[in-house]
């Protein structure tokens, strides 16, 4: 079911091709070469062993637990539901409010907690804030991946804004404790709202300065047009998520299949890989699916601030937590990478019993073997790099 | 289909190895046997009424009373539906068979479930260790674990 793809066929010189000029063909074997935890394309500390023949790469065998952080041994020694927020957050430390919201939204249904309704507005538009500025730095680094050294410092530059939007709202940039579970730690301050608006003004024709800049740039199209190809079946085997599977041309968002909060109620499109420039499922359609999906939040939160309702944000925080005996739950929810979902386990007491975090960046990972085989090592940087793994995430 | 419909179902396929169905609860569960998952999950994952073709989530449980539990939270993206399996298996004879074949997918779940409990999964292409060095001593997710003092001359315990 699951074919190799064959060799693109611009690749004219194979090996076994080499001869001398005397007519003698050169023996040629394959090589082991680690792409060693330390090196800068990829993405953090993950070690990739690939087998080469030539510069095709044969296999491709991901070492990951080299940030291996026990996430979930951890959970067990809390004395408090609360206290795993912060713990939770340094997952996937680029996108934190998601990491949170999951946990606090997992905790709240085992607890049948109903939150205020201006809580759910300010959670979404934290979780679609924290979601541009994560596709942000996908996009930054995937173009230095590939040789533009300009986009990242100019996403950057529009990260800073998020980021300060973050700091005057709860005073953390990148690691917020923000989203508690019955709702959150501080209400939104005085100004933020005018801010935030100004962010969307000034943000939309950056989306297609950078586009501009860097999707439809002819030397990135060549790179990434037909490389790393997922193709839709394989992707729904390997459970992959997120841009990583819209970009493959399914169409499936759980922020609109699975539903959560007031995400039914706004007005939005999940994005899809169609193939434009090469074939459904290739890196550029990765890309382009992430570019698309940050003109969507912005969407997403200037509906949420217009119809933002009045009330108290600490109202439903709830002094003891203490679910029922045997009580366990398993939430999925949309974070930046894909599906984030939580398994919650309850023993009766104040401390979690087990917790399972299903990290996206985890499973996308796995289908790397599949997806880099037949490529060249330069296509393998790319690869890697469209799937946008977070390191914390993948290791916990 | 609902949880009832499913063990339903699933009962009458496969019989005995469809133990009980936990139903007044959040999110029900079904406990099958350990040694038929494999069959179990492929016909959840092929027959037309279920079509359980996305593995969301395979994780491992200590239940600190001498048994370990897998559980499988399945969805169907064409049916929109979801079910929670779940085999237990006792300490001293943790085997679980792998769905690795059915569900690419739980290949690395499953690497992980070993690494970190010690359950040994029977048929799966490449079992060792995935988020611990390979020369960890332990499982550590275990209600039991201690921790090892020395590895490779570092003092583990902080």
């Amino acid at each position: 079911m699951l074919q190799p793809p064959t060799l693109p066929t611009n690749y004219t010189v194979k090996p076994g091709d080499l001869k001398t000029s005397t007519g003698r063909t050169i023996r040629t074997e394959e090589m082991i070469i680690n792409m060693g935890p330390q090196h800068p394309s990829t993405h953090g500390v993950l070690r990739l062993e690939i087998v080469v023949d030539g510069e095709i790469i044969v296999d491709c065998i991901p070492h990951i637990g080299y940030l291996h952080r026990c996430f979930e041994k951890h959970c067990e020694q809390m004395t408090n539901y609360q206290q795993v927020i912060p713990y939770a957050d340094r997952m996937d430390y680029c996108s934190a409010m998601t990491n949170e919201w999951a946990f606090a939204l997992a905790a709240e249904r085992m607890l049948k907690i109903e939150v205020p309704e201006r809580v759910e507005y300010i959670r979404v538009i934290m979780a679609e804030l924290q979601r541009i500025a994560s596709h942000l730095i996908a996009v930054g680094t995937y173009g230095i991946d590939s040789g533009a050294f300009t986009p990242f410092l100019y996403t950057f530059i529009d990260r800073e804004k998020i980021l300060d939007l973050f700091e005057m709202t709860c005073g953390a940039r990148l690691l917020y404790n923000y989203i508690w579970i019955g709702g959150l730690s501080h209400d939104l301050p005085v100004n933020f709202i005018e801010q935030a608006m100004d962010f969307i003004r000034y943000f939309r024709p950056r989306i297609k300065m950078l586009n501009d800049l860097l999707t439809y740039n002819e030397i990135f199209v060549k790179r990434t047009a037909n490389v790393g190809v997922l193709p839709k079946d394989v992707a729904i085997h390997y459970a992959v998520s997120g841009p990583q599977l819209r970009g493959s041309g399914v169409n499936w968002d759980l922020r609109r299949d699975d539903p959560y909060s007031i995400y039914h109620k706004l007005d939005w499109q999940p994005q899809i890989g169609k193939g434009e420039v090469g074939t459904v499922g290739d890196c550029w359609d990765r890309h382009i699916v992430r570019m698309r999906e940050m003109e969507q939040s912005l969407n997403i939160i200037e509906q949420a601030l217009a119809g933002l309702p009045e009330g108290n944000v600490k109202a439903a925080i709830p002094k003891r937590i203490r679910p029922e005996k045997d009580a366990e739950i398993y939430v999925r929810t949309e974070a930046s990478r894909g599906e984030l979902g939580y398994y919650i386990m309850s023993d009766g007491t104040a401390s979690p019993f087990r917790v399972k975090a299903r990290g996206p960046a985890f499973v996308n990972l796995s289908v790397l073997p599949e997806i880099a085989r037949g490529g060249l090592i330069a296509d393998l940087v790319l690869t890697a790099g469209s799937i946008d793994i977070v390191l914390g995430e993948v290791d916990r | 289909m609902t949880a009832q419909e499913i063990y339903d179902v699933l009962k009458t396929t496969f019989g005995d190895a469809i133990v009980e169905l936990k139903l007044d609860i959040l999110q029900p569960w079904i406990r099958i046997e350990p040694d038929k998952t494999r069959d179990i999950c492929l016909f959840l994952r092929d027959e037309s009424v279920m079509q359980f073709d996305y593995l969301s989530c395979l994780s491992g449980v200590d239940y600190n009373n001498g048994t370990f539990g897998i559980v499988y939270h399945l969805a169907s993206m064409v049916h929109k539906h979801k079910i929670v399996l779940k085999t237990f298996c006792t300490k001293d004879h943790s085997h679980v068979h792998s769905v690795s074949d059915v569900w690419g997918t739980a290949n690395w779940h499953e690497r992980e479930v070993f690494d970190l409990f010690g359950i040994i999964i029977d048929g799966h292409p490449d079992l060792r260790r995935i988020l611990l060095p390979d020369d960890w001593e332990g499982n550590p997710l275990r209600k039991d674990y201690k921790v090892q003092e020395f590895y490779h001359g570092m003092k583990v315990p902080y």
